[in-house]
């Protein structure tokens, strides 16, 4: 044989890391900037947007917020088109784009959108802490809802029955909560009712391994149905007897209730608002720092490494979909004896969806999940406000506001969030 | 200790994967399970290691009767097990991995995980494993991987550790430091069970050879019984070991690959500007860990993947940047490395699986319409060429065993003239008895004077089928050496060595010629 050896050598395998452009983020950047340029710069109203810190009821008085609508819409413009054109340097050079540039390019676009559209508004003045606290509020059962999909899909659940167990929680709360007068009576039914839903689709996903994206959406209808069906047939009919439950008092703690802003937030919360920020904080501890939360994370990543350990895979990912249901539960209740005086026909209108999404763009941790829910409750809560403001929006795209929002976040815009590796996926023993 | 499996049954329907098989193994002692591909070592040890219930038969600790429901069972007695495929969750670090299910927790089942980095550390230092308790599992070589999976059972005070075939991923240096630990734990007391088919490795640490075929126990050997012996036995039959050719009539270097650079999504770089060519009538055998940029240099080539940069020229005319379909027209015959997924479609039947690449060219159709009349022919004549057992060409591909299918896709890719033959792990999970009949077809095509390239992380079939073999690792082309280079010095090329630094290296008796 006479053949020449060899033609490379092996330099050590350092650059392991090459580049793929991709223009994606540098272009929505320009997309964006040049809708704030024309829309909130070119197009300001030349006026004035008045933001109040306090509304006179606290204790501690704060001066209100006046912006002009033209200054802000220039600066904005103009810090975003400088944001969209670093990133076109960044990406041509090959780099990666800095951490900082999507949290500052959203405030300052959040900013700039809310002082153009509160400045054109007939009322040029908002009250900053109710926009904030109302955001809370209408985000709770949103991260009620995401820490259910938290609790299910860390296991290798998937749960796209959120909206379900949400709707069966707020009927079961409010139907039983009418007929016994009781709070905790509410509470405790509409958490049986949730976990109802979720063992259905606890057993079918995992005892009958059906697809669990087609079991949760037919759960979805299922509780639509069934709670349409009862609401015309029994609650309709004797609303006083079966669709008037009591509601939760606000707890206010003194003095600190009364911090500008944080106050109402924090400190003036009904229990559930309160037992939210628990939840929370419960979760999180659970699933990081606790031996249940250990093998939770290992089930849904690779079940058949905890079954070698011996870790009973399907019991521990069943009580947790049964877990979930608990969760999503009191967020159900939150419908019907906070915010809601009644239960009404599919009321939670596909916020168990948006809590969903909130889970991906929190990347199915509690604490990102709890932060995208306050996004997702904010531009909701933005599109009431606007609307009652009458702004030059028709009130229509207002109400597309959350769901745009949530399209943007699931498109993977704000990077790539990666599932829990065996999420969907039933285990089963060979 | 003594672990003694009696008459040891389990059946699958009505496939009978062990039957009775009887095993003792005791403290002190490398106990080797021999056998092929799919003989049912693996079951037994699942049987063992309480994944699997037996069908009949009993599990002895001590001469007493045990019966284990789970692997939390088995490991409570004192069994270990490295499995095949690692039972590591990537995203946890070393710690997380090995306290999984063997938890130190404080009130409310808080997490401790600095008892369980203290006993990593300690049987760490005393094997020499270099094992970081805080790495994480995704970001470690697979032989580190493997003594996190030796760690995870000796911290849950294993007396007997089963390592199912714990060599096929490994470079032949790590497999030799798993040997010397292997050894190690034998010396400290533990019973080793040590699974495979490579008799080698069988030869070098065993104290007893138990060999299986076809779910049976068809003999015990000693370690000295020579390599044919012990393959004879495991197949039933005398095989041949060395692969006859004669040496190769070299034609025109007819493909040529210049500064080939595949990048993944994310960017990482899996294969780093790699520059070779082929000669028509030569087969060029690419060898490597498993991982290491082989599966990204076939499929490069064949037009599945994107961000491909760089030259394929197969016959002076450009592939890159052409479809897979235009590729395969210029005459490309491609047998994937997983035949079940990517070779050959299972509810499809084998007369279909034969003319996939060709299904829509004369003879097979005519227009719209297909020829069922010479698809059946076709099929017939190929299963005969081809020994493929099979009930009828009818029968779907995805009842066929291994074997019989990668022969399948083997007369498919094989059943046209080709310019170019890729085949990726062309004997994997193969019988011996087919492994001889595919390399002599390769060969074959090899003489007809086709560049032949094959790809296998099986260093024996690479030395046996190749003309050069040329090693990657990391992405990158380490170098192109002879057919006959040495074992040690491929090895340590694998490991990353340039062909110089490794000749150099190992004390070879000097084959090499330049």
């Amino acid at each position: 044989m006479s053949q020449s050896i060899a033609t490379e050598t092996p330099g050590n395998a350092t650059r392991n890391i090459a580049v793929i452009r991709s223009w994606a983020a540098p272009l929505t950047y320009l997309v964006l900037g040049l809708v704030a340029l024309l829309g909130f710069a070119i197009g300001s109203p030349h006026a004035e947007a008045t933001f109040r810190i306090t509304d006179g009821s606290q204790k501690i008085s704060v001066p209100d917020l006046v912006l002009g609508t033209t200054f802000i819409g220039w600066a904005g413009a103009i810090i975003m088109l400088g944001i969209a054109a670093y990133a076109f340097v960044l990406v041509r050079a090959g780099r990666k784009l800095a951490r900082w540039m999507m949290p500052v390019f959203a405030t300052v676009f959040v900013i700039a959108f809310l002082v153009w559209v509160i400045g054109s508004a007939n009322t040029p003045n908002v009250y900053l802490s109710g926009l904030i606290a109302g955001s809370f509020t209408l985000a709770t059962p949103l991260i009620f809802g995401s820490l259910s999909g938290v609790l299910s899909e860390r296991a290798g659940v998937v749960n796209i029955a959120i909206e379900g167990q949400l709707l069966a929680g707020a009927f079961c709360a409010a139907i039983v909560g009418s007929m016994t007068g009781s709070l905790i009576a509410g509470v405790l039914a509409a958490i049986v009712g949730s976990v109802l839903v979720s063992m259905v689709l606890a057993v079918f996903a995992i005892k009958y391994l059906v697809n669990q994206v087609i079991v949760g959406v037919v759960l979805n209808v299922l509780v639509a149905g069934l709670t349409s069906f009862f609401f015309s047939t029994v609650m309709v009919g004797d609303s006083s007897k079966y669709n008037s439950p009591p509601a939760f008092d606000v707890i206010r703690i003194p003095l600190l209730a009364d911090i500008p802003i944080f106050g109402p937030i924090f400190f003036e919360q009904t229990i559930l608002g309160y037992g939210m920020y628990l939840a929370v904080f419960l979760v999180w501890f659970g699933l990081f720092k606790t031996r249940w939360g250990l093998r939770v994370r290992a089930v849904g990543e690779h079940p058949k490494a905890a079954d070698t350990v011996g870790i009973k895979v399907n019991a521990l990912r069943f009580w947790n979909v049964v877990l979930a249901g608990v969760v999503a539960g009191i967020g159900g209740a939150f419908f019907t004896l906070v915010t809601s005086s009644s239960f009404n026909k599919e009321m939670t209108a596909g916020q168990g969806f948006i809590a969903l999404a909130a889970l991906i763009f929190g990347r199915w941790n509690p604490i990102g999940a709890f932060f995208a829910a306050l996004l997702f409750g904010f531009s909701l809560n933005l599109s009431f406000v606007l609307t009652i403001l009458g702004t030059p929006v028709p009130s229509q795209f207002m109400q597309m506001l959350p769901y745009a929002v949530t399209i943007f976040a699931v498109a993977g815009l704000v990077g790539k969030s990666k599932a829990p590796a065996a999420d969907g996926e039933p285990y089963v023993k060979e | 200790m003594k672990l003694e499996l009696r008459g040891i049954t389990k059946r699958f329907g009505t496939f009978t994967a062990n039957d009775h098989i009887d095993v003792i193994v005791e403290s002190g002692q490398v106990h080797s399970l021999l056998g092929e591909n799919g003989a049912g070592k693996s079951t037994l040890m699942n049987v063992l290691f309480g994944l699997y219930e037996a069908t009949e038969g009993t599990i002895l600790i001590d001469d007493k009767p045990v019966k284990f429901s789970g692997p939390g069972d088995a490991m409570a007695a004192g069994i270990g097990m490295v499995h095949q495929h690692f039972m590591l969750v990537p995203v946890f670090t070393v710690a997380e991995n090995v306290a999984l299910g063997n938890e130190d927790t404080g009130v409310g089942g808080i997490l401790h995980l600095e008892k369980t980095r203290a006993r990593i550390r300690e049987i760490s230092d005393r094997y020499g494993f270099g094992v970081d308790p805080d790495a994480l599992v995704e970001d470690l070589p697979v032989g580190v991987q493997q003594r996190v999976e030796i760690i995870k059972a000796l911290v849950r005070n294993a007396k007997v550790l089963i390592l199912d075939e714990p060599t096929a991923v490994l470079t032949p240096q790590e497999t030799d430091e798993l040997l010397t630990i292997i050894s190690q734990l034998r010396d400290s007391g533990t019973a080793v069970v040590f699974i495979s088919h490579k008799l080698r490795e069988v030869k070098a640490i065993s104290d007893i050879i138990t060999v299986i075929r076809r779910g049976k126990v068809v003999g015990k050997a000693d370690p000295g019984a020579s390599a044919a012996e012990l393959a004879a036995l495991m197949v039933g039959r005398a095989v041949s070991l060395t692969l006859e050719k004669d040496p190769p009539k070299l034609g025109e270097e007819s493909f040529k690959i210049k500064d080939l650079s595949v990048l993944a999504p994310n960017g990482q770089l899996l294969l780093d500007s790699v520059s070779f060519g082929i000669s028509q009538g030569e087969i060029l055998a690419i060898a490597g860990v498993q991982g290491n940029g082989q599966t990204e240099l076939t499929e490069a080539i064949m037009g599945l993947l994107d961000h491909v940069s760089g030259s394929i020229k197969l016959g002076g005319k450009e592939l890159l940047g052409r479809s897979v379909k235009q590729i395969i027209n210029s005459g490309v015959g491609f047998v994937p490395e997983d035949r079940s997924t990517d070779g050959v479609i299972g509810s499809f039947t084998v007369a279909e699986n034969l003319i996939l690449n060709q299904y829509d060219k004369a003879p097979y159709a005519r227009g719209l319409n297909m020829s069922p009349v010479v698809m059946l022919k076709n099929a017939l004549k190929k299963i005969t060429e081809f020994d493929v057992r099979t009930q009828g060409p009818d029968s779907e591909a995805g009842t066929l065993s291994g074997g019989n299918q990668q022969k399948v896709v083997m007369a498919r890719e094989l059943s046209r003239p080709l310019k170019l033959f890729i085949a990726s792990q062309p004997t994997r999970g193969v019988d011996v008895g087919s492994i001889e009949f595919l390399h002599r077809r390769i060969v074959a095509e090899r003489d007809a004077g086709t560049p032949v390239m094959i790809v296998s992380t099986e260093l024996d079939e690479v030395t046996d089928l190749a003309d050069r073999i040329a090693v990657l690792y990391k992405g990158k082309l380490v170098g192109i050496v002879p057919g006959d280079t040495p074992r040690d010095v491929l090895g340590l090329m694998m490991a990353g060595a340039s062909n110089e630094e490794a000749e150099s290296q190992s004390s070879t008796e000097g084959k090499e010629d330049a």
